[in-house]
């Protein structure tokens, strides 16, 4: 069974038929050719597939693409608009934050949603006072994003990088 | 022979630079296996087997094929030969639990993969073997090691220990391992007729480019010349993607069934489980005997490994022990438990990972029945020449990174006494392990260079980036030989049209790589000079290394670690690692780096989580997912400090370079393990270190 | 994964309705756990009903003091409302610890209730299953059971014998703080307390929870607790980040001169539901803080424990295991509260 839907993409607007079972992360990769966001483990254990979607990190592998019709979805691509690198970028580069990069994308796109989370005030299981602010040491930054495995294990540039600009 | 002349002058190499191709990963935007496929590519899903031993007695593809948008179902039965007989989809017989047993090819993965769920298949049962039992009538003795032989001694070592005045015996546990990349194995085969034959062109996630396109000549009766491997960037590897395992060649041979048409192959998570090899499951049994003083007299190490009934890979672990530490009498042997399971392969320092653990927890808990700082006992082992091969090591500073570890973490403080620090409920104890690592040289890896514009330089090597650095390393190696600024180099690897390549394993890529590429530069500068005209081209293989039956050749590390137990639940955390190498010349210290970080957060995992749970029963792997299957995650990881000291040794290769890869490694589960009974008390000798260890 | 029909009816009304029309339709909210089971042809419904935005995204005050928690509610915003955070901080922790950052941006409220065991046999359409395929057995028994029950499991007969956990962390805290659910149904609204909500495998291990086919959670209450403030939520888990739990405690106490007058605990990881444990609060109430009296609380909460002891890796350890975690939660509890 299929349907019809649009997807805004990095800033493209898409029309597209897909089959009701396709997720938002198979539309991306097999229809739209867009391949940023990465096929990890296609059940949300790894993280590689994370986009920001209506602007908060999400995983698109267990988005199903229909129930997504009309969503803003924004890649790690489409942080940096005309090759200009999103900061982040730019830290997970000078940093290192990376080896194969095959989880890289979703690293990053993670990082901006919960920089965005942080900046909101929520907190995480390892925040010492649940009501009172964040400040992002190493042990926040890791704790909140352990949804994205690095199986290069790069955490310990990964944490540099978004400590560098998380300050 | 030949070798450079010309002395290598480290310029580019020794810079911290950040890797060429960073920008497209930060992007999404550089090309993984699948991600090259083009659109009408048909998606394969395949059926696997249910059972670990049988034989398939009937298979119906009929409501697949009845399916909209299924295009072909291979099976045992209309699947095209192959050279092999065992080879995939070529019998009925089955030999390991998720064997391929039909493929399904449609145009689109939502239709294949249904389609596969209804293809139909009935199998005869039939009794199998799958526990690590190392009393099983069926232990064998393998030929031979991957290097080395099977079982190695030296004097006489059951004397040795029967008269030693201190003797340790146990036996240590390591569990089967999954590689895992995040990049799940993939292929995008495409069958071109060119008139004067056929023409394989194949797009696979793989370490070696070259053994690939080797393998599936071989499989498939073709001359190498009419197969194209191409594997640009691959997400992680790890050993996994070193061989060429069944999904490989099952994507290319129901490519074969739709000649003209890509066809591509993505394994699931849970298949990653099943056909792309794993670290073998040990048990290992260590005897070290001593002096008053510390000083060994014997050493055995007895290893028994997991295997596989359809294929042969032999975990060296007790290999390990064969060059750590001198002793008279030494014996190390390696036998193997035949399963009805998939095929075991290396696994990041296959060996080395392992054995360390038995070995260093061994020599710590040596330390402590003697009353011997670990670091100290280590350092009275030191072994004058290679206690392997007998012969002078290139270089060796092992102690000097046991020294350095010990001054940079405050070692001396310690006291050794178990279960004596407890700070806000946590125990809390220090570790130190000692790793060490070949340094091997693939030979046949070809490098091609050729004057371009503006006085650049192209550089062409078969070599594969899993995530490395090669590109960033052959780059640093290629402008030095040349003599030139980096960006005049325009590296191209990944690709057989540029001739053969050793693979990117062993911590050998950059070494066997890199020689060539310093080969051909001697040999382009000789013949061209350094003003060449636009398209002046010289080539290369790599080297023999005429060093190589003189030295021993191995990089050495020292692990330092911090470990807390919690002191009510047992849960356990490592806040802090230190690594300090001594792995020759540092090619790029900024990606070098992230290698022995890497190494060290694998250890790490190694020594906490992993631990691929073979249910004997069904014979295949239970925890068969990321939820299930724990690697390390970012919160696992507390202060990881790495150091490495500067090492010049002029044997290994004109670079200096000994390979970075895997020593990052070797020895971290067995310093978590010692740090752990230092916290409190309780040795644990098998993998993974787990809370119920210490409730 | 078999085709389906996407619905997304006008209301939780018509949603109900379409769902209890057909006995293969299902509602679809965060989609973390069933895109999950649909992949691994665990579930193959006809038709996914949509409930997206059918049901309440908001945290609201009720009158008594308590919060109204909409179904819809996605478990950051729950993690993150100030109120939770003040007032049930056994909650706001209970949900930061679940799964990941993502996967709390997508999972409702009501989702995360209802989501299904992580056994490895359940998952895995080759082996035996009682809760997957009734009657096959259980192969976690004689299995990897790492993950399973303590308390309230079905160990024989084969057929219906089921060790499986739930895997909520929310639900845990939930029961311990005495929450109530609000469920739609063809004929209308009922509210009971969530501790009523999931069942015992008892000789149906297919069925997780009581609803009938087509009931839909609209909203959880929580009731005011005057001890909430003091409440608290710890993990055991085999990852520091992003694991399933091995043993969890939710647990609010009040102290009055040293002795415990109100006690409120729950287990997770231990049993087919989240485990509100009475005779660990019977044990507590009335006695003195002490680690004494926290150890009897467990050792009585146990007393009916039966571990799965198979030779591939059984649940012995959470014996001592939920003492250990009971003694400490309770401990750093009393101890934060001597310095409130």
């Amino acid at each position: 069974m299929h349907a019809e839907l649009s997807l805004t993409v990095d800033g493209h607007h898409h029309d597209l038929t897909v089959d009701t079972r396709t997720t938002v992360l198979d539309a991306l990769r097999e229809h739209l050719e867009i391949t940023s966001p990465k096929k990890g483990c296609d059940h949300g254990q790894c993280g590689a597939c994370t986009v920001l979607l209506d602007g908060r990190r999400t995983l698109s592998c267990l988005s199903l693409a229909v129930a997504h019709d009309g969503a803003e979805i924004t890649t790690a691509d489409g942080l940096a608009p005309a090759g200009e690198l999103h900061p982040l970028q730019e830290a997970f580069v000078a940093h290192d934050a990376y080896q194969c990069g095959y989880c890289t994308p979703g690293q990053i796109c993670s990082a901006v949603g919960m920089l965005d989370e942080a900046a909101h005030g929520a907190p995480s299981v390892v925040t010492e006072d649940l009501t009172g602010d964040v400040r992002l040491d190493r042990a926040e930054i890791a704790e909140r994003l352990s949804g994205n495995l690095c199986r290069c294990g790069a955490y310990a540039h990964i944490v540099d990088a978004v400590s560098e600009v998380a300050r | 022979m030949t070798t450079a002349s010309r002395p290598f002058v480290p310029r580019e190499v020794g810079t911290a630079r950040p890797r060429p191709e960073g920008p497209e990963k930060v992007r999404g935007t550089a090309h993984y296996t699948v991600e090259t496929a083009d659109t009408d590519a048909l998606y394969l899903f395949p059926v696997q087997a249910g059972v670990a031993r049988g034989r398939v007695t009937a298979i119906d593809p009929g409501p697949a094929e009845a399916l909209d948008g299924v295009v072909a179902v291979l099976t045992h039965e209309n699947a095209p030969r192959l050279a092999q007989d065992d080879g995939v989809l070529q019998s009925a017989a089955i030999g390991q639990h998720g064997q391929y047993l039909a493929a399904v090819l449609a145009t689109s993965s939502e239709t294949a993969r249904e389609a596969a769920s209804l293809v139909s298949v009935s199998v005869v049962e039939e009794p199998h073997a799958a526990v690590l039992d190392e009393d099983s009538p069926d232990v064998y003795t393998p030929d031979a090691l991957v290097v080395g032989a099977t079982d190695d001694t030296r004097g006489d070592p059951g004397t040795a220990l029967s008269v030693a005045e201190v003797v340790l015996r146990q036996t240590y546990r390591t569990p089967m391992e999954h590689h895992q990349p995040l990049e799940p194995h993939a292929t995008v085969a495409l069958w071109k007729n060119e008139g004067d034959g056929d023409r394989l062109v194949v797009h696979d996630a793989t370490q070696a480019v070259s053994w690939t396109r080797q393998a599936l000549a071989q499989a498939f009766g073709l001359e190498e010349s009419a197969v194209d491997v191409i594997s640009q960037h691959v997400g992680g590897g790890f050993g996994s993607k070193g061989g060429t395992h069944p999904n490989t060649m099952l994507t290319v041979l129901a490519a074969r069934a739709v000649p003209g048409r890509s066809v591509r192959y993505a394994l699931t998570r849970q298949q990653m489980f099943d056909l792309v090899g794993y670290r073998p499951a040990t048990v290992q049994h260590v005897a070290l005997g001593a002096d008053r003083d510390g000083r060994l007299t014997a050493i055995t190490h007895d290893a028994v490994d997991q295997g596989s009934r359809i294929g042969e890979f032999v975990e060296p672990a007790a290999a390990f022990s064969r060059g750590m530490y001198a002793a008279e009498a030494r014996r190390t042997t390696h036998r193997v438990v035949p399963l009805d399971i998939g095929v075991p392969t290396f696994m990041r320092a296959p060996g080395e990972a392992p054995g360390s653990f038995a070995g260093e927890c061994a020599m710590d808990e040596l330390a402590i029945e003697l009353g011997i700082d670990p670091v100290e006992l280590r350092v009275r082992n030191e072994p004058d020449v290679d206690p392997e091969t007998g012969l002078p090591f290139s270089s060796r500073n092992l102690v000097a990174c046991l020294r350095r570890g010990a001054e940079r973490f405050g070692w001396a403080d310690r006291d050794p006494a178990p279960r004596t620090r407890l700070v806000d409920g946590w125990w809390h104890g220090t570790g130190v392990a000692a790793a060490s690592f070949p340094v091997p040289r693939f030979p046949g890896s070809q490098a091609t260079i050729r004057a371009a514009v503006s006085g650049s330089y192209v550089v062409e090597i078969a070599a594969s980036d899993i995530g490395q650095g090669a590109r960033a390393a052959l780059t640093a190696i290629a402008a030095d030989a040349l003599d030139v600024p980096a960006e005049r180099i325009d590296l191209r690897i990944g690709d057989t049209a540029l001739g053969p390549a050793g693979p990117a394993g062993g911590s050998a890529g950059t070494t066997s790589w890199g020689a060539a590429v310093v080969e051909a530069a001697e040999r382009f500068r000789d013949k061209y000079g350094d003003d060449p005209d636009v398209g002046d081209e010289a080539d290369a293989t790599t080297p023999d290394n005429p060093w190589a039956s003189d030295y021993a050749m191995h990089a050495y590390g020292a692990h330092f670690v911090e470990v807390a137990v919690h002191a009510d639940t047992g849960e356990i955390r490592v806040p802090r690692m230190l690594g300090v190498f001594a792995a020759g010349r540092i090619v790029n210290p900024l990606t070098a780096r992230s290698q022995f970080i890497g190494g060290m957060t694998w250890g790490l995992s190694a020594a906490l989580h992993e631990e691929s749970v073979l249910d004997d029963r069904f014979g295949h792997v239970v925890n068969r997912d990321l939820a299930g299957y724990h690697v390390a995650t970012n919160a696992d990881v507390g202060t990881l400090d790495v150091e490495w000291l500067d090492e010049d040794d002029p044997y290994v290769n004109p670079m200096g370079t000994k390979g970075i890869g895997e020593i990052g490694i070797v020895g971290v589960a067995a310093a978590v393990a010692n740090a752990a009974y230092h916290a409190t008390g309780v040795r644990v000798r098998s993998l993974p270190i787990t809370l119920d260890a210490f409730l | 994964m078999r085709p389906f029909a996407y619905e997304r009816p006008d209301d939780a009304t018509g949603a109900v309705a379409t769902v209890t029309a057909d006995p293969d339709a299902a509602f679809l909210a965060g989609g973390t756990n069933l895109v999950d089971h649909l992949r691994l042809g665990l579930a193959a419904p006809s038709t996914l009903v949509d409930v997206t935005g059918l049901t309440s995204t908001g945290i609201t005050d009720l009158p008594d003091g308590g919060l109204r928690i909409g179904a819809g509610v996605r478990n950051a915003d729950l993690a993150a409302d100030e109120r939770v955070r003040a007032r049930y901080p056994a909650l706001a922790q209970a949900l930061l610890a679940g799964a990941s950052g993502q996967l709390r941006n997508m999972a409702t409220t009501g989702g995360n209730l209802l989501q299904r065991t992580r056994c490895s046999y359940f998952q895995d359409l080759t082996t035996p299953c009682n809760k997957r395929a009734p009657g096959s057995g259980c192969a976690a028994l004689e299995g990897w059971a790492r993950h399973h029950a303590v308390l309230g499991a079905t160990h024989e007969p084969a057929e219906v014998a089921c060790v499986a956990t739930h895997p909520s962390d929310m639900a845990v805290a939930l029961v311990a703080l005495d929450a109530q659910v609000h469920v739609l149904g063809r004929d209308g609204e009922r509210t009971f307390p969530l501790t009523e909500l999931h069942r015992l495998p008892g000789d149906d291990p297919s069925r997780d929870t009581v609803l009938a086919h087509g009931e839909l959670i609209t909203a959880v209450d929580l009731p005011p607790a005057p001890d909430a403030g003091h409440s608290t939520y710890r993990k055991v888990r085999d990852r520091a980040s992003f694991a399933f739990a091995l043993v969890s405690v939710a647990a609010a106490l009040t102290v009055e001169d040293g002795t415990i007058t109100d006690a409120r605990v729950a287990f997770g990881g231990v049993a087919h539901v989240p485990w509100r444990a009475r005779a660990a609060e019977r044990a507590l109430i009335g006695a003195p803080v002490t680690e004494d009296t926290f150890r009897a609380a467990a050792a009585a909460e146990l007393s009916g424990a039966r571990p799965v002891d198979s030779p591939r890796g059984g649940t012995g350890f959470k014996l001592p295991l939920v003492t250990a975690t009971l003694v400490a939660t309770l401990r750093d509890l009393t101890a934060r509260e001597e310095t409130a």
